[in-house]
């Protein structure tokens, strides 16, 4: 087990109190390719962002890697965040002015786990498995969307993450693309054996992943939803 | 390692954004250039005022003061009154000069004693008459703490140590009575005592008030004039290593010698006001000219980080730390300042080299400013002050960007 939420509960307060989360409770296991669906304002992106630890304004625990984060402070979490989760946006955030290269490299710079000449090498090695070998000394602001995309999803492998979190990582993108960013998603979690969680609009993405949770108004309605 | 990227992402933002670097810089170069070169020409004039001034003062002068009677005792219960009190007509001399001056020269910050004698004079010669002051003074010391030999435009200081009936007098009175070196020239006191003295050698202090009525002779003949013995001194001077603190000694010195020591603050006293009042004005203007550079590079910065909203938000995503964010800006608006301070301390030095070649006339020369350590030093750490704070305050406001608040946009 990867990840792992007991009662999460979250009320947004402004501008009156709602409920946005209700006693949200499931596990995550390792290598596994999990979806969240549910329509718009169904609180599945405000679950993922408690998930991902950058909202820490929650009840309830959020354990990962057998580690109850839910009460550590921003340093710390900033360091799990570096260490263990990858990020992929519905916008891919790369820093303009860096090449795609440096880009990836930008994560691991600041772990600082291997040398600089180690952490390039890596870096070249992601955007090989993502077929941009040939783009990476571009500035990241002259690359396609999908080109771009891709960049992102190979920024979040460097640190070799345990968990990658999507939110809408497709959302952006043209149909061929879609499929392209699909592909690798499922050849990561079965090749490398890589957890992913990613929220998505898209039937067809929810479809081909391991498990689909449904949600509505704040609650899980179903675990393990088909088409 | 960690510092190395957050470093490395400073520098990429001030290399793509070259213009604005440029701007922000420039405010610094300007600011730091006008606070060094305002501040190098406030300590050009203290410079030349204290010059002007200490070639006819002392430091801290120590006299006997004028008494006012009193009763005799102090009765509380059958006091004693004086109706129309007067000054006690009691000799001006200070008794024992050579132990008080002894006392004094032990003392560590003490730099030249000289024991003096003012006398108002008139100088005659043939039928003109000019009246002024004379001062007799040991002249060995007189040189040390006046340094009389370096304004002397005629004759040698040597040739008047070694004439005790040598005298020194102002250009303008050299002028007025036609007197050169080797003239003699008649001196009457108060005391109504004649005395005629050899010019050994004209000075100008540039002071009109002062070159057509002082002159300097020896002590002994300053006795002469006065009609005492050679005890008789009416002054002790006193210089200290540190003019700008003698007030600190005049206390001391007046404790010590029982006499009243005044030091020269306290007897220029709208000229030590006039010297505050600029380097307050100066202050004040150097400093906001500071400041508003300052105010230049947190514009800056606050649009980068604007600009940089994103970045922030997806570098915190990544798991940089607040504090990485913060330097990252703080390193930014540094190197702006480091580029500004340095520029900005050539721009300086060629405005004070250029202006201390500037020709002014009068008693003045040339202009008087000078390059001073201290000065440059203060607006070095005053620049890098200012643009560390100027960098903070929006890298502080970088450092709290909610990164959720911007993805879910």
């Amino acid at each position: 087990m990867i990840l792992q939420t007991k009662n999460i509960n979250k009320f947004f307060t402004d501008p009156v109190r709602f409920q946005a989360l209700h006693d949200i409770s499931f596990d995550v296991n390792k290598g596994e390719f999990l979806t969240m669906i549910g329509k718009s304002g169904c609180g599945k992106s405000t679950l993922l962002y408690i998930l991902s630890t950058m909202d820490t304004d929650y009840d309830g625990q959020l354990i990962i890697d057998n580690e109850d984060v839910s009460k550590y402070n921003q340093d710390k979490l900033a360091a799990i965040r570096n260490h263990k989760i990858g990020f992929v946006f519905q916008f891919h955030y790369l820093l303009p002015e860096f090449s795609c290269l440096k880009n990836v490299m930008i994560p691991a710079l600041r772990l600082g786990q291997y040398s600089e000449q180690e952490i390039e090498e890596r870096a070249y090695a992601k955007l090989k498995i993502l077929g941009l070998e040939e783009q990476a000394l571009k500035p990241a602001s002259k690359l396609s969307g999908g080109q771009q995309q891709r960049v992102a999803i190979a920024r979040a492998l460097i640190n070799d993450p345990l968990l990658i979190m999507g939110d809408e990582p497709t959302g952006n993108l043209d149909s061929r693309n879609t499929q392209i960013v699909f592909d690798i998603f499922k050849e990561l979690t079965q090749e490398y054996g890589q957890t992913i969680i990613a929220v998505t609009h898209d039937n067809d993405f929810a479809a081909a992943s391991d498990r689909t949770i449904q949600m509505q108004d704040g609650k899980i309605i179903d675990w393990d939803y088909k088409g | 390692m960690k510092q190395a990227i957050n470093s490395e992402i400073a520098f990429t933002y001030i290399s793509s954004n070259k213009k604005l670097t440029a701007v922000a810089a420039m405010g610094v170069v300007l600011g730091l250039a006008v606070f060094i070169f305002m501040n190098s020409m406030m300590a050009g004039f203290d410079k030349q005022i204290n010059e002007s001034i200490f070639k006819s003062i002392s430091h801290i002068r120590i006299y006997k003061d004028d008494e006012i009677s009193k009763p005799l005792k102090n009765d509380s219960i059958n006091p004693s009154l004086i109706i129309n009190p007067k000054v006690v007509p009691t000799s001006n001399t200070i008794i024992n000069p050579n132990e008080i001056i002894k006392l004094l020269e032990k003392h560590p910050d003490v730099t030249v004693v000289s024991p003096q004698i003012v006398t108002s004079v008139f100088y005659n010669n043939g039928k003109s008459q000019i009246a002024g002051s004379s001062m007799g003074f040991i002249p060995e010391r007189g040189n040390q703490m006046y340094n009389i030999e370096s304004f002397m435009v005629d004759g040698s200081y040597q040739a008047f140590m070694n004439n005790q009936n040598g005298i020194l007098i102002g250009s303008g009175i050299a002028q007025k009575m036609n007197l050169t070196v080797g003239d003699n020239i008649s001196l009457t006191s108060s005391k109504a005592v004649t005395k005629v003295m050899r010019v050994e050698g004209i000075f100008q202090t540039n002071n009109s008030r002062e070159d057509k009525s002082r002159s300097y002779i020896s002590l002994q003949a300053g006795q002469q004039l006065q009609k005492q013995g050679p005890t008789y001194v009416t002054d002790i001077n006193v210089n200290v290593k540190n003019s700008d603190q003698a007030e600190k000694y005049s206390q001391l010195f007046s404790d010590l010698t029982g006499y009243k020591a005044e030091d020269w603050k306290a007897s220029n006293e709208t000229l030590v006001a006039g010297n505050k009042m600029r380097k307050v004005i100066i202050t004040f203007v150097s400093f906001t000219i500071l400041i508003v550079a300052g105010f230049g590079i947190y514009n800056i910065l606050n649009m980068t980080v604007t600009s940089k909203i994103n970045d922030i938000a997806i570098l915190k995503a990544m798991g940089f730390r607040g504090g990485d964010v913060v330097k990252i800006f703080v390193t930014q608006a540094m190197t702006i300042g480091a580029i500004g301070v340095t520029v900005g301390l050539a721009l300086a030095s060629v405005l004070i080299y250029a202006l201390q070649h500037f020709y002014i006339g009068g008693d003045i020369g040339y202009f008087p400013i000078y390059f001073n350590l201290g000065v440059f030093l203060k607006g070095i750490a005053m620049g890098f002050s200012i643009t560390f704070l100027a960098g903070y305050i929006p890298a502080r406001k970088a450092a709290k960007v909610d990164p959720v608040s911007i993805f879910r946009k």
